[in-house]
This record gives C-alpha cells, structure tokens and sequence, in this order.
C-alpha cells in the first residue's frame, strides 16, 4: 500500500489543528465548523478506505498466501529519535487489524462529534459558544494524537501520542476555562494519567533495557517479506530467550517481563479509568458533552484497552500479568456498575457505564488463552471496544442533546420527556438495549463472546462478570425511565417546551443508532483475532448469530431481561420502591453514592501528604536549613567582622601599642624556644 | 586574529557596548541592541550551517575553528578558542535568549546602562563558550557572573541587594573552588614540568593528571560549577536570585548562565578527569538526585510565579548534571538536549512572567486568576512553556527527558537504575505545579477587578515570546538534527576519553 | 678603658626607647614627630657602630645611615607641612582629633 493516503490520515487532522489554532479567530464560527467536519470527514472516508483495503483487498501484504491469516503491515516508518542504533523512537503506520478496526472507529465518532458540536456549541438563540474555532482545533488535535496512537509502530510513538491525548483531553475537559470545577476536573485528569503514565514509561524502559527494542513487530511478530510481519510465538520466545540470558531476569519474585507488563498496564489502568485510577473520568464529565462522547466515552479510553491488545502476545507469555489484568477488570466492572445505580448527574451514570464497559474487555483480553476457542477473548475484547464505541457515543450524545434541551445535567429535571424529544427518545433506547445486551443489538453479541471466553477461564468470573451485565442493564434502564417516563415534565414559566435538536445533533443519532442496530452482525472472528488467523470458514450475514453458544446467549439475554424487568417495576411510573430500596440498605447505597469515597481518599493522599507531608517540610527546610546554613554563615562572617573591627582604630599610638607588644611576645617566644 | 570567526562571538558583544555610549536616545539604543543581537543570531546560525558542511565534508577533528594567541608566555596562558557541536548547540541557544531578551526589555528604565551590563555579561557568556583554554575560560566565567551583581541590585524587584549579595556570593564561593582546581589542573597538565598547558584539548591527550589528583580536583571542579548548575545543597541563591531579577536578567540567568554550570561539569571535570568521575559519580548522582525531586516538590507549594519557576529549574537543571555523571552517549546527549531546552523554555516562562508581572504587579498566584480571559496571547504562550516543562511530545522537554532516561537506564549498574526510576517520577511532580500554576493563574474566574483593564502582549513582547516558543518546538519536532549535531561530539575518540 | 660596641649601644637603645615611649604617650602632633626622630637617629647610630665594628673595610652602613639622615629630613618636612595644615583647619594639633578624613 502507498503511504500516502495513511500519511494524509495523519497529516490532515493535525494541519486542521493548527490551521484552526492559529488562524481560527480570523474565522467566523460557522467556516471554522464547516471546515473542521469537511477535514475530518475527508480523514474518515481515507480511513474507510485504508481499513477496507486491508480487510477486504486480499493483498499479500496484509492478508497470507492461504487467505487464513491476516498480517501486519508497516506502511512507512521515520526515524524520529535514535538514542542508540537499535533504540529508535520511529513515526510509523502499522497496519493490522486492531489498528485498521480503530481507525474506523476513532474516524466515525470523530465525525459525528464533529457534526454535532455544530449544533451543540451554541444556544437556543444560536449564538455561538465562545472560543468555538478553539474547540474544533483541539477536536482535531484530538483526532491526529489519537490516530498516531493505534497506528504506532513501536512502543514509543505509542507513549508519545498516549501524551498527547492526554493533553489534549487535558484542553477539552477544562474548555470551559473559567469555570473552576472544569479547570479542577482537567486538571485532575492530566494528573492522575501521568501518574499512571509514569508507570507505562518504567515499563517501557524496563521492556527496552531487556530486549534492546521499541518495536512492536520484534515484541510479537517474524518478518515474512520486506516490512510486513505475522503474530508468532516464536520470535516471543526468542524474546524471552534474551530476557531469560540476561543479567537480571528475576526481580523481587517475578520476572522482569512480567514486571514490564505490569507496568504499562498501568499506565493503560490510568487511561482506561481502572480502579483505583478511575477517579478522573467521572469528574472529566464537566467538559462539553460532545467530547465526553468522543474522548471519554469512545477513544482516548480504550487506549489501555487496546494497548494490552497490542502487546498481547508478549502478555501471553506471562499469565500472572494477564490474571492481574482480569482482577483489576472484574472488580471496575463490579465497582463502576453498582455506583451508577446511584448517580443523579445522567452524564456521570454513563461515565461510569462507560468505566464498567471498558472494565469487561480488560476481563475479556485478561481471560484470553490461545487454547480455549482459538482465543475468542481476544476477538470479543476488540469486538467490544467497536460496538460500545458506537453505542456509548450514541448515549453520550443522546444525553448532550437532553442537556442542550434542558440546561441541566440532573434527571430530576427531566422526567416524562418521550413525547417532547421523540428522535432522542427512540435512539436513546436503541442505545440501552445495545448496553444491555438484547439480541440482535451490536452489545449483545460482543458481550456474549466475552462472557463466553470468561466462562471458559474460571466460572467464579463468569457468575461475577453476568451479574454485572445484571446490573448494567437494571441502571440503563432506570436511567432510560427516570429521562423519559417516571412522570409528566413540568414546563416551567417563559421557557419553551423541551424539543428535538436541529439535524446536525439528530443526524449522527441516527446514524449511530442505525450502526449499533447492525453493528453485531460484523463477522469480527473473521477480521480481527489475536494472532491473525480467521475463525470462520465462511462467512454470511447470520454467522454470527449460528456461531452462538446458546447456553451462555440465553442466560446472558435471561439476566439482562431480568434487569430491565426490575428497573421498569421499579421506575417506569413514579413510586416508592426506590426509596425503600435506599431505606433497606443504607450504607451500601450511601456507599455507592459517594462513588466508596475515592475521591476523599485521594483529596487526604495529594493534600494531606504529598503537599502537607512532602512538599511543604520539604519547602520548610529548604528556606530554613539549607538557605538558613548559607545566610548563618554570611551571619557569622559579619560578626565576626564587627567583632574585630575595633582593631582598626585608625589610632596610630594604638598601632605602635600592638607592635611593641607583638614584638615583645615574639621575642619571648624565640627567646623561650631557643633555651 | 580577526580570520577566526568564533573570535566574534566576543567582539559583537564589546562592539555594541561601544555603541551603546554613543547613543543618544532610547531609539538609538533599541536599534544598537536589535541589530547587534541579530547579527550575533545570524552569525551563530551560520556557524552552525558552516559547521555542518565541515563535518559533512569529513572534518574528524574534536573541535573545529580552532585558533590560539599568546596572551602570558610564561603561565602559558592563551586566548584558545574552538567549538564542537555541543558549543555550538550553547551558542546558538545564547544568541536565541539574547536576541528574545533584548526585546522584553524593550521598556526598561535606563536603558543605556542596563544594556551595557547584559551586553557584558553577553560577551562573558559567549567567550565561555568558545573558549578551549581553561584560564580564558574562568576569565569569561567571571565575567559573565559579576554584571549580575549590579543588573539584579540595580534594576531587580524586592529584596535585591540582598539577593544580588546572596547570588554574588555564593557563585563567588563557588569560583574559589573552580579557581583551585583549575590551577591544580594546570600543574598536572603535562608530565613534564616545561610542558604545562591550560588547553583542554591538550590537557586531555595528555592525561597526565594523576588519580590521586583526580580524587581531589574533580569534586573541587564539580562543585564549582555545580554551584552555578544549581546542585543542592548550593542552590539557594537561584529562587531569590531569578525572583529578583529583571525579567532579561532572569532569562539570560536562567537560560544561559546555569547552562554554565553544566557544561563546565561536563568539559572541565568530566573530560579531564575521567578516572575520578567514573569512581565518585555516585556522591553527586545521590545530590543531583536529590536535587530532581527535591525542587519540583519544593515547588508545589511555592505561591511566587519566580520562585516556582526557579526551583523548577533546580529540578530540572539537576537532571542535566544528573545524566552528565551517568557517562554514556545517550544520557550525555540527553543531558546536553536538556540544557537547550530548559534554557529556552525557562526564558520563556521567566519572560512571560516578567510581562505579567509588568502588567498586574504582583507575582504571587493567589492575588491572580482568570489571566486568559485578559491577556489570551500571554496566556497561551504560558501555556505552552508548561507543557513543554511537563514534558509534552512535540515540545522540546520531551525529547531531553526522554533521551536522559533512556540513557540512564541503559546504564548497567542498579544503583544508576534505581536512580534514574526517582528522577522519573519528577514528571509526575512537574505535571502537578505546573498545572497548579496554570490553574490558578490562568483559568478560572476573573480574581481581581482591576486586572480586567489590562492589555495583551505588545509587537515587542509578541515577537520574544514567538521566537522563543518556535525555538522549543523546533527542538520537539525535529530532535535528531539536534541529537546528531550533538552526537557527533561523541566520537569514539573523544568518548574514549571520557572513561567509556 | 676601650670603648667597645656596647657603649654606644646602650645610649643608642635608650634613644629608641625613649621615641618610642614618646611616640605612644604623646598626643602632640610635633611632639610625636620629635619620638620619630629621636627613633630615626638611634637607628642611625645603630648603622653606624655596625659598620665600624663588624665590617671596617666597608661603607655601606655609613651610606645608609645618610640616605636615612636625608630622607627623614624630607619625611620631617613633609610632616611639619601636613601638621601645619592640620592646626590652620582645626586650630589644634592634638593626633586623636585628626579623625575627620575616617568617615
């Protein structure tokens, strides 16, 4: 493939973002949203383009001689920064299917995000919102870091776009800059991923001091023709040759591969929001509602997700890393789920949806072993990752257009609107039932395929794992009532009845909804695998569904039911169950309302001790000992030197005194030695 | 004399100094200083292009334009000059902060003088750089470090003479040590007594300093000019100093005269003494270590935009001695990427801070707040210096971190290893006050009424602040020119030299 | 009786001791001048007996004794003009109130 369409891909966004950055406010609002949607529409249909061409051209750099296994093809790969001859940071364009189904995903959300924002930066009035060029210059430099992401050749290109998201993810979530909870929230956000990252970078240092390598395609893959690689077990193993032959293999119990790994889960913990990193995206909601739906909800997210993924083969090699993985997964799912029962702020029900969403295909990639159904984990993980996309953007959109609507991010103000915004009730609910997993819905197939990979590692996880999608179904549901039924919206006095958005907020509604009606029948064991290999002999519109195992379909599709069942009794018209319920268990809904008061912890570590025990005795000391010791000792020398000064009288019959005594004692002295 | 290029680096300096007395108004002196330190701009640039074209044309030698006069036959000492890509990489930075200093003191009170002052302070600089003989090169150094006496106590803010005294005093102390091993050096230069030199170059094909010597020279030498790189426990007189200092002074200061500091280490105490460096590094990786993390924690909870930048530096200038001591290719590159850009991301922040402060006349964070709504041309540019101090790609402290830890981690022994993962986590302290700042000053609601008058950034301001944040993104997005103009200082020979 | 080193010593000491003793106690200006004189000569004396005694084929003590004679006549000048000075800007020529140059 030439790299010049994938170089366009990258190219155009980050053009858009300083193009915008620089030159927007000479713009007026509407030019400078024409133009950011017309670039990234161009991106996306070049990113259909590449992606289409990869699944489906069956050129040999992508796709083997047997037409069983797709390979990994590196477009174009510059050097950027050599540190030594082998450690090169490189700025490259892989092409596999992981990366190919993310620029589809990344690409379509984009758009509609950037679609949307059309209508949702301004008000009723349509007046547009201030510093609106701005928005759409960091939506782009959103766009580029993110691309450069899942394109990434090597792992260092990864941590330097993994950066940049982040930063810009810092910009849109503090937008609105003057108001303090937005600046707190993004602050909170860059702070929390860098701790993390800090975490992805030892990892990285660790993985390269051992291996002498940033690649990706040295981590996982044999070379099979010039710049085009297939997933293998053996160059993993000639890499575990070189960590076992070095100096250093052992540290503190654990390999030093598993202790790499462990470290850049971390970092991929901090920025898919695992416990306990998890506290910044609730509060990341206070950004515009558009970029809730493209960052925090759709992209920048799944980033940790899809990073396991790419290195997934090198975690294969080390099951204690992916167990930890499954750990840390099942219990943000659980955590995440059983708080969103609680949550008033509808934005923050779906944050932390989306926490519990993200938590599954950790589980999923976690549970993943090459031996059970050739790996299907791997598949439902990413499958997973494609479908929530669609339908998480879908609700985070649904629920920009309610607060666009009602100027309020509670539910108590809402209530009963169904008859007011009927598109927005409709794909709202698609959306639901897409979460909740019921059949044909895109949820519902990827979240079978995890539960199904789960139960084949260890049935406690898989009961786990079904009562959280249980779960996830009963507080989508009652979030779905509590907006659209529960009981008649009051309109209040001089403002008008809540209604339906102009096309530009409905269109990408409908469309996303139309995808996350269709989007489960993608035969994905056919596309995207872990090591390549296609699961399915042939293929036609109903694969997926003839590949159900019925036994964990049924029972996944019984519990979710279950869950909408329980949330319709107990919301779908105003009553007190409820409140008996809040009544019956007081502490853990307390509990959960206040999120396990995570926050409060956090608030005590970063205030109470790094600020109050490190940083100020550090301060402290820095004034008073070490400047002090310097200013004691100019203090001493000017002491000193008032306390001799007399001495220098100026009287020169005192001078004469001081010789002839200094003179008579030296004298003395000689005399006294010299006897 | 004159044929030698780098021997203007020193006489465009001197030269405008002359022209600074025969101005007459303040129009005239503006003039003097924008040509002058544009030619010195230009001339640094074409150096580096020529220097480029040398190399490419096979030029091996260490250094390059070198060039000797006799000054004093009998101590040997001459004005020997010659650069290498790392000189040059300083010399270009110097002549990038001279020039953006030159127009943020644009409106300075008695111009004349003042000028005349950084102007020396200039030339001290500029002949630190090129200078390849260790007695011209202390020469330079001091002449660089006394106009800061009278620029800070004249022109500086708050407690400036105490600051200047301070300031003064402690690099004073520093030179004394710097003076003794520089003689000690010069003693043992040559095994033969008749042959004594005080050219490095010499000096070090000579290797005639022995290792008891070394033993007792090198942490003389280190801490000497660790002084002036701002190594705790000596580096007390940097957050009064720049706090002080007017806004030229403090980035000329910041930007430059600690990158004194650390390319002293490297070229005097490193290079020349090599066996020592390799056996006590450890003392003074445990020091700049300390030193890292001590100032970025030191500057959490600073409320002065100054002092928060200055101990900043401390932290980050800590990491440039850091990765010199680790004595590889990789970190010493590093360490030379982080001097460039530390050096022009802080005249950044200090000549942001110095419009600022110019406009609100209070640097302390919590009297301000909501600056971006006023003044978004400053605010943005603020911005940008912290991400580039947070280490974001595509900005200059990116790159320089990155390359220092990957250089340090490469290092074989667990000790540096272990250290290098403490230096690490300073990314995590500087993304905390760092956004803390930008937080509180920037963001948020107007804090006080009377700010919502001021203005933004004049053309003058504008276009230091442009050169300046260009400069840090040149650096970011396009490091392997710069890592090989560096790189290729460590040669096999020379690196041989220093112990690898 | 022979005269030997010593009786022109003694009187010589007793000579310094006593410029010096003037010197310190004097507060006179002129007075303080005359110690430094009578110091002056005793050294004088000094160099001379030196000479004669140690080395009597040479001049140097002799030669050096006059270039001191002649330049403690050129510093007695010098003196006497400074102390006139004095005594014409402060009507007194007592040395602790000449203090006006220190501060």
């Amino acid at each position: 493939m030439q790299p010049v369409i994938p170089i366009i891909i990258l190219a155009l966004p980050l053009a858009m973002f300083l193009f915008l950055g620089l030159c927007g406010h000479k713009l007026s609002h509407r030019m400078a949203g024409i133009l950011g949607t017309a670039g990234m529409g161009v991106t996306m249909t070049l990113a259909y383009i590449t992606a289409f061409t990869y699944f489906f051209s069956g050129s040999p750099e992508f796709i083997d001689a047997d037409a069983h296994t797709r390979l990994q093809a590196v477009i174009f790969n510059y050097d950027w920064l050599a540190f030594t001859p082998q450690l090169v940071i490189r700025l490259g364009f892989l092409l596999d299917p992981i990366s190919a189904l993310l620029l589809v995903v990344i690409t379509t959300i984009s758009f509609m995000v950037h679609l949307y924002s059309n209508g949702y930066m301004r008000d009723h009035h349509g007046v547009w919102e201030k510093g609106f060029q701005r928005f759409y210059a960091f939506l782009s430099l959103f766009s580029f870091s993110m691309l450069g992401l899942v394109v990434a050749t090597n792992i260092f290109q990864m941590y330097i776009f993994w950066e940049l998201v982040g930063a810009s993810s810092y910009l849109l979530i503090g937008f609105y800059y003057t108001k303090p909870s937005a600046v707190s929230a993004s602050k909170k956000a860059f702070i929390v991923t860098r701790f993390a990252d800090l975490g992805f970078l030892l990892g990285i240092l660790v993985l390269s001091f051992y291996t002498g390598t940033f690649n990706f395609t040295d981590f996982t893959s044999t070379e099979v023709a010039d710049g085009v690689y297939q997933i293998s077990e053996t160059t993993s193993a000639g890499i575990r040759d070189l960590i076992a032959n070095s100096t250093v293999p052992m540290f503190m119990g654990a390999s030093v591969l598993t202790w790499a790994l462990v470290l850049i889960f971390i970092g991929g913990m901090g920025k898919s929001a695992m416990l306990p990193l998890h506290i910044w995206l609730p509060d990341a909601m206070e950004g515009p509602t558009p970029v809730s739906a493209l960052i925090h909800a759709a992209t920048m997210v799944v980033a940790g997700v899809y990073l396991v993924a790419r290195l997934f083969p090198l975690y294969l090699m080390e099951p204690a890393a992916l167990d930890i993985v499954v750990v840390v997964g099942a219990l943000t799912a659980l955590y995440a789920a059983m708080v969103a029962c609680t949550q008033l702020d509808i934005k923050r029900v779906l944050a932390f949806s989306t926490i519990s969403q993200i938590a599954f295909m950790m589980v999923s990639l976690g549970v993943t072993r090459p031996e059970f159904h050739h790996g299907v984990g791997y598949m439902a993980g990413m499958f997973h990752l494609f479908t929530h996309a669609m339908f998480k953007a879908l609700l985070f959109l649904c629920a920009g257009a309610l607060i666009h609507a009602i100027g309020s991010n509670n539910y108590t103000d809402m209530h009963g609107l169904r008859k007011y915004m009927p598109i927005t009730h409709i794909t709202f609910l698609i959306g639901c039932l897409a979460i909740a997993g019921i059949i044909p819905f895109a949820g519902f197939f990827s979240k079978d395929e995890i539960l199904t990979a789960t139960m084949g590692y260890s049935t406690v996880w898989y009961i786990w794992m079904s009562l959280v999608a249980g779960l996830t179904a009963f507080y989508m549901f009652r979030l779905y009532y509590l907006i659209f039924w529960w009981k008649e919206h009051k309109v209040h006095e001089g403002h008008p009845a809540p209604h339906d958005q102009p096309w530009t907020m409905t269109l990408p509604l409908v469309i996303l909804a139309a995808i996350s009606c269709v989007a489960g029948f993608v035969p994905m064991g056919n596309l995207v695998t872990w090591n390549g290999h296609e699961m399915f002999d042939n293929v036609n519109f109903f694969t997926n569904l003839s590949a159900l195992n019925w036994q964990v379909a049924g029972m996944s599709l019984a519990i979710a039911i279950v869950g909408i069942l329980v949330a319709t009794v107990m919301y779908r018209k105003e009553n007190r169950y409820p409140q008996m319920m809040k009544q019956a268990l007081p502490r853990l809904w307390d509990w959960c309302f206040h999120r396990f008061y995570w926050d409060e912890l956090y608030q005590f570590i970063t205030h109470k001790i790094i600020f109050g025990c490190i940083s100020k005795p550090i301060a402290w000391f820095d004034r008073n000992v070490v400047d002090g010791t310097m200013n004691a000792m100019a203090f001493v020398t000017q002491r000193l030197s008032f306390a001799i000064r007399g001495l220098q009288s100026g009287n020169v019959q005192f001078y004469v005194w001081m010789y002839l005594i200094g003179a008579l004692l030296l004298g003395l002295i000689t005399a006294i030695c010299l006897i | 004399m004159f044929s030698n290029v780098l021997i203007y680096f020193v006489i465009i300096p001197l030269l405008m100094l002359g022209g600074f007395f025969l101005c007459r108004d303040i129009k005239q002196i503006r003039a003097v200083a924008v040509v002058g330190s544009t030619a010195l701009l230009a001339l640094s640039i074409w150096l580096l292009v020529d220097y480029l074209g040398l190399r490419a044309a096979g030029a091996t030698a260490p250094m390059l334009y070198c060039d000797s006069w006799t000054w004093f036959a009998p101590l040997h000492i001459n004005l020997a000059v010659g650069v290498d890509g790392i000189s040059i990489a300083m010399l270009i930075l110097s002549s990038i902060i001279v020039f953006a200093g030159s127009f943020a003191s644009w409106k300075i009170d008695d111009a004349r003088h003042f000028f005349m002052w950084l102007l020396l302070l200039s030339t001290g600089v500029f002949g630190f750089f090129i200078s390849i003989d260790l007695f011209t090169m202390f020469m330079f150094y001091e002449v660089a470090l006394i106009p800061m006496y009278l620029l800070i106590g004249v022109w500086g803010t708050g407690r400036k003479e105490y600051s200047a005294m301070k300031l003064t005093l402690m690099l004073m102390g520093g030179s004394a040590f710097l003076m003794l091993s520089l003689i000690g050096i010069y003693y043992h230069s040559a095994a033969d007594s008749s042959q004594l030199t005080w050219n490095i170059l010499e000096i070090a094909a000579n290797g005639a300093i022995t290792t008891e010597w070394q033993y007792f020279l090198f942490p003389m030498c280190f801490v000497g000019f660790g002084v002036l790189g701002a190594m705790f426990p000596f580096h007390t007189w940097s957050p009064d100093g720049h706090a002080c200092a007017p806004t030229a002074v403090s980035m000329l200061h910041a930007g430059v005269l600690m990158k004194l500091g650390g390319y002293g280490c490297f070229r005097v105490a490193m290079y020349l003494m090599p066996q020592a460096a390799n056996d006590l590094a450890w003392i003074f990786l445990i020091l700049t270590g300390i030193s890292v993390v001590y100032g970025a924690f030191s500057a959490c909870v600073q409320t002065d935009l100054k002092y928060i930048n200055a101990y900043s530096s401390v932290s980050h200038c800590g990491m440039v001695l850091f990765a010199i001591l680790m004595i590889n290719t990789t970190a010493m590159t590093g360490a030379i990427m982080q001097m460039l850009s530390h050096g022009l991301m802080t005249a950044l922040f200090f000549a942001l801070i110095g419009m600022i402060y110019g406009r609100t006349h209070t640097r302390d964070i919590r009297l301000m707040g909501g600056l971006m709504q006023i003044m978004p041309f400053l605010g943005v540019g603020y911005v940008i210096a912290g991400m580039a101090s947070l280490g974001l790609p595509g900005l200059s402290g990116f790159v320089a971190e990155m390359t220092i830890f990957v250089g340090s981690f490469e290092h074989a022994d667990m000790f540096h290893r272990v250290f290098t993962i403490v230096a690490c986590s300073s990314i995590v302290i500087t993304a905390v006050y760092i956004l803390r700042v930008v937080g509180k000053l920037l963001f948020g609601p107007v804090q006080d009424e009377h700010h919502r008058s001021l203005t933004d950034a004049t053309w003058w301001e504008r276009l230091s602040t442009i050169t300046l944040i260009v400069s840090v993104a040149a650096i970011g997005c396009f490091p392997n020119f710069f890592e090989s103009l560096i790189k290729f200082t460590f040669s096999p020979e020379l690196f041989h030299a220093i112990g690898m | 009786m022979e005269l030997t080193i010593l009786y022109y010593l003694i009187p010589s000491l007793f000579m310094f001791c006593c410029g010096v003793y003037g010197f310190v106690t004097r507060r006179n200006m002129i007075a303080m001048l005359i110690s430094l004189e009578l110091m002056l000569n005793s050294v004088d004396i000094n160099f001379v007996v030196f000479n004669r005694f140690l080395f009597p084929g040479e001049m140097e003590g002799m030669f050096f004794s006059l270039f001191a004679i002649a330049l403690a006549a050129a510093e007695t000048a010098l003196a006497i003009a400074i102390i006139i000075n004095v005594f014409r800007v402060s009507e007194n020529i007592d040395v602790r109130d000449v203090n006006k140059m220190k501060h």
